[in-house]
């Protein structure tokens, strides 16, 4: 097995695919605390699938680099779905539901109406579940996965302490003269651009996974904001190199993997919190 | 010295709930802000904030950024969220950070003073979400005395608590204010307040 393993660890590509996954799992693991503590894990859902139908009709169009065009369509529903805030949380909700669906719908729509393959469905199915399709990264996707990544994390580290007042009370921030307002857009363009880096790795369907469940985890256990964001980073970290590799060796699909990953070791944290009596 | 001023302020969301609003708060006042549900306290601390812009009129805090702590009503989120009492605290100072990232040393004392001034030093490590409301509360005003050590809002503080924590906490405000910060607070228990506030302002539909 480790002769096996070391074998494909000599290439390129899946080296690029360790990487980058690494990487996004880091980036989607910090996103998520902040997501799940405002109640808004399900908007990393419905971007998700607003990527979903923004990839179909980037290839419809025709782009040779599809990535910009995904990546600002993300950011605009995002900034446009953070925007609603907490106050309206029932009208926030229906608006993601919507713009969700559709997304889905408009995106199927356009790869049956426009098909830029014999094999529509096999298209379908690596958009929505990930399967094979991070290993065929292009140099190009690597490139903008490190940039977009470490961008992620410096800007996250310097407005840490911000991230924390915002979230914990957006009121009281405002009154500090904290500007709420441009950290939620923030938090939106930050939200797109890692989902739709997560896209290539897990799919879009499961990228949900790699966003809520490290910070789910690591709320079970710990009780500090800065223990449950440096606990989630590793989690998510270990949950995505493991799923990687068992992927490779296996041959399973690497996103259903890592978010396989991802909800055992929710389980153990989940065991672990009750054992240590955590509320 | 007067404190805060405004003048002809009508205060709301879309339409006017107040309106017409003269008010001088003198330095050193303790100002009770009582009335039925809907009359639209909150709406008013919030204005005199500069949460929510005024509809007309206008509203002056002779004060510094640094002068002014809030105490907001507790919110929902904040039932389960894991966060360290000293974290809460500290995010008081977050309007002087300016360009620097993290809080200095200076700051984390003054954050424990700030704890002990409330009594929670030795919960400094616990998680907000684990702690009774009355200390809940404790911890909101001493991140409100990192935020601001001249003027005090305070939205319902009593809210949700037992008798026995209320009747701390009023006596808590008290002493607060007889060191000579000026107390805005909103309160339902016209009782208890009239005993501490020097000045109280009732709010009606009309």
């Amino acid at each position: 097995m480790a002769e096996k393993l070391s074998m494909y660890l000599a290439f390129p590509f899946v080296q690029n695919t360790l990487i980058v996954g690494v990487l996004i799992a880091l980036c989607s693991s910090l996103l998520g605390v902040v997501l799940v503590l405002r109640r808004f894990s399900f908007i990393g859902d419905g971007l998700s699938h607003v990527a979903f139908g923004a990839m179909a009709a980037a290839a419809v169009i025709g782009f040779s680099d599809d990535m910009p065009f995904i990546l600002a369509v993300t950011i605009i529903c995002a900034v446009i779905l953070l925007k609603s805030g907490r106050n309206s949380a029932v009208k926030g909700d229906a608006a993601v539901a919507m713009l969700s669906v559709s997304s889905l719908a408009v995106g199927y729509l356009l790869m049956n109406v426009f098909p830029s393959s014999s094999n529509i469905s096999g298209d379908v199915c690596t958009t929505l579940f990930g399967s094979t399709s991070i290993l065929t990264l292009s140099e190009n996707d690597v490139r903008l996965c490190v940039i977009l990544s470490a961008v992620t994390v410096i800007l996250f580290v310097y407005f840490y302490n911000r991230i924390f007042a915002v979230t914990f009370d957006e009121e009281f921030s405002t009154a500090c003269g904290t500007n709420a307002k441009l950290c939620n857009v923030f938090t939106a363009v930050i939200t797109a651009v890692v989902i739709v880096l997560s896209m290539k790795l897990a799919g879009a369907l499961l990228i949900s996974a790699l966003v809520v469940f490290p910070a789910l985890s690591a709320m079970r256990v710990f009780r500090s904001f800065m223990a449950v964001t440096i606990s989630s980073a590793i989690i998510s970290v270990s949950c995505a190199l493991a799923g990687m590799l068992v992927s490779i060796l296996a041959g399973t699909p690497v996103g259903s993997t890592i978010a396989a990953a991802d909800m055992i070791m929710f389980a153990v944290f989940f065991v672990m919190g009750k054992i240590l009596g955590r509320r | 010295m007067i404190a805060i001023e405004t003048h002809n302020l009508s205060a709301g969301y879309t339409t006017p709930i107040i309106s017409g609003l003269n008010l001088s708060v003198n330095a050193g006042d303790y100002l009770c802000i009582t009335g039925p549900n809907g009359s639209g306290k909150s709406t008013l601390m919030k204005t005199l904030l500069g949460l929510i812009p005024p509809l007309s009129g206008s509203v002056k805090i002779h004060a510094g950024a640094g002068d002014v702590g809030y105490v907001p009503q507790q919110n929902d989120l904040q039932k389960d969220f894991p966060a360290s009492v000293s974290e809460v605290v500290m995010s008081g100072f977050q309007g002087r950070l300016g360009l620097r990232p993290f809080y200095s040393q200076h700051e984390k004392e003054s954050a424990e003073s700030a704890m002990m001034r409330m009594n929670i030093a030795e919960l400094s490590r616990k998680s907000y979400r684990e702690l009774s409301g009355g200390q809940r509360q404790r911890v909101l005003i001493s991140r409100a005395l990192c935020a601001g050590r001249k003027i005090m809002f305070l939205d319902e503080p009593v809210a949700g608590l037992d008798s026995q924590s209320a009747k701390e906490m009023y006596r808590v405000i008290h002493e607060l204010n007889t060191e000579g910060m000026t107390v805005i607070m909103i309160s339902h228990d016209t009782e208890s307040s009239m005993k501490y506030a020097t000045r109280v302002l009732t709010l009606g539909r009309a």
